[in-house]
């Protein structure tokens, strides 16, 4: 198990390395979560101050809505954009003659997408409390379970990328910054399932971030724990990753009698 | 004992015939050099041994493990060089051995870089990222990685590609050292005849998928009547002395 550990840090390394030596690339980590804050942010002030009551709430939903999906986009982007610097510096062919298995590559990439998304999120939120008086964190032990749901699913949904990259090559590299982005209409992040059209809410009951919205305006808006959605959410991302999981190793398993791994980045 | 052992081993892409059937056995110590033409199926061979290709058919076992089912066990005691692969190049020098240190769970890290960085004149290179290197230094640095682990079995595509006659000679003596002191199976894939007299104990040949001769360097000299390797490696690639016997 040591060993294990080792060489899931030694990937982790890499890219820690790879951060220290460019500033653009840290930078980007928190560009994008802070200008959506920026815009939202300003957007629900204005929007709060034309409501006669409810205010609050609706400035609540909307940057919760915000933070919490960037939780779930930068989540998922961590994995596949880690995986995609071993395609572009075309390390694959050394990384897969070491003893490296395939789920420790995985658990690296999960590891880097989890400080990716911290140092995303964490500036945004604190920039929604400084500007706009908004404490995501005053949801309390509920924000937890919320968030680590919507983790789970951009580990999930990045697995599902990554399997297409080892299928298509890098010619599907940019589902890696739009496949999330294309789920957003049916994750409910700004409003209830209730208002999409009944095929869209059976699509948008079968993604965990749906249950995860509908629980965090739950909580938001009463306070109540919505054990429910939570249920349904974990129940939900159990399979789905279970299904990525499995494409995965198909994947990387046809990668290796296409000999892909040798020539993924061409 | 034998360090591999690969048994009707083929790859077939759809409707081409990559390798053909080759059945190798390569005793533990020895240096064996596998030599072809462009498309003779080299890198292909070399890709199934290190597990990167699944074969269509046939058994692969390296240092008694059959990569099918225990690939990593061996993966752990091999190592690989080519200067067509390359090391992130943003990292550097000293950090690419770092990660791949952890990689091969190399017992104090700092201590086997510097050994190495000593033997293969580095020193000046470990703090520079490994893209600004030169074609000859990467050559160093990618066969530096692959010793990081103190292999049993090392497999190297083109050692001393782009470099200098002078690098290339001490490259060489060093592997010659290497094998001497550690016992190490190297088996080494290179278009330079004069590298592969020098080094190897013994010399497949291939084409077109398949070992169409094999023998120590001084057999096939000996059995094409030529005075060095690239004349034999024509006479095979064009077809000619076919009367000589494999």
């Amino acid at each position: 198990m040591i060993g294990a550990a080792r060489r899931v840090w030694g990937m982790m390394y890499r890219h820690l390395a790879l951060y220290r030596r460019s500033w653009p690339r840290l930078l980007e980590l928190a560009y994008w979560p802070t200008l959506q804050m920026c815009i939202w942010g300003f957007t629900s002030t204005y929007i709060a101050s034309r409501m006669a009551v409810g205010g609050q709430v609706a400035i609540g939903v909307l940057l919760g809505g915000v933070l919490l999906w960037e939780v779930a986009l930068r989540s998922q982007m961590g994995v596949a954009i880690s995986f995609l610097e071993e395609i572009w510096s075309r390390n694959l062919g050394h990384v897969f003659v070491s003893p490296l298995r395939p789920w420790e590559l995985v658990a690296a990439l999960i590891g880097m997408s989890f400080l990716r998304m911290a140092a995303g999120v964490v500036p945004a939120a604190l920039l929604a409390w400084a500007l706009y008086a908004f404490n995501i964190f005053a949801m309390g032990p509920v924000l937890v379970l919320l968030a680590l749901n919507l983790i789970v699913m951009g580990w999930w949904v990045s697995l599902g990328v990554v399997s297409l990259i080892l299928r298509h090559g890098a010619g599907a590299e940019a589902l890696a910054w739009s496949v999330l982005f294309g789920l957003t209409p049916f994750a409910a992040v700004f409003y209830p399932v209730a208002v999409l059209p009944a095929g869209f809410q059976a699509v948008a009951l079968a993604l965990p971030a749906a249950h995860v919205f509908e629980g965090m305006r739950a909580t938001l808006a009463d306070g109540t724990m919505p054990w429910g959605h939570l249920a349904w959410a974990c129940g939900l991302n159990a399979l789905w990753l279970v299904a990525a999981s499995l494409l995965f190793a198909r994947q990387f398993r046809v990668a290796r009698e296409r000999g892909a791994l040798l020539s993924i980045g061409e | 004992m034998d360090a591999i052992r690969v048994t009707g081993l083929t790859k077939r892409y759809g409707e081409v015939l990559a390798v053909d059937g080759l059945d190798v056995v390569v005793p533990a110590g020895s240096t064996v050099g596998l030599l072809g033409g462009n498309g003779a199926g080299k890198t292909t061979t070399i890709a199934m041994l290190l597990g990167l290709l699944i074969p269509t058919a046939g058994r692969i076992e390296v240092l008694g493990h059959d990569m099918a089912h225990d690939r990593f066990a061996a993966l752990a005691r091999m190592n690989f060089s080519s200067p067509y692969i390359a090391l992130p190049h943003r990292l550097s020098v000293e950090e690419n051995f770092r990660v791949y240190g952890h990689l091969y769970n190399v017992p104090q890290i700092s201590r086997r870089i510097a050994v190495l960085a000593e033997q293969l004149d580095l020193g000046d290179l470990l703090k520079r990222p490994a893209g600004d290197l030169s074609a000859g230094q990467k050559t160093r640095v990618a066969l530096a990685k692959a010793l990081l682990n103190t292999p049993d079995v090392l497999l190297l595509d083109e050692p001393t590609a782009s470099l200098d006659p002078d690098t290339g000679d001490l490259v060489r003596t060093w592997l010659e050292r290497y094998r001497a002191e550690s016992g190490c199976t190297i088996l080494l894939a290179s278009h330079n005849m004069a590298e592969v007299e020098r080094l190897c104990d013994m010399v497949l040949m291939m084409k077109r998928g398949r070992i169409v001769d094999r023998g120590s360097p001084q057999a096939l000299l000996a059995r094409y009547g030529r005075d060095d390797l690239e004349e034999v490696f024509l006479d095979i690639a064009r077809d000619r002395n076919q009367g000589v016997a494999p």
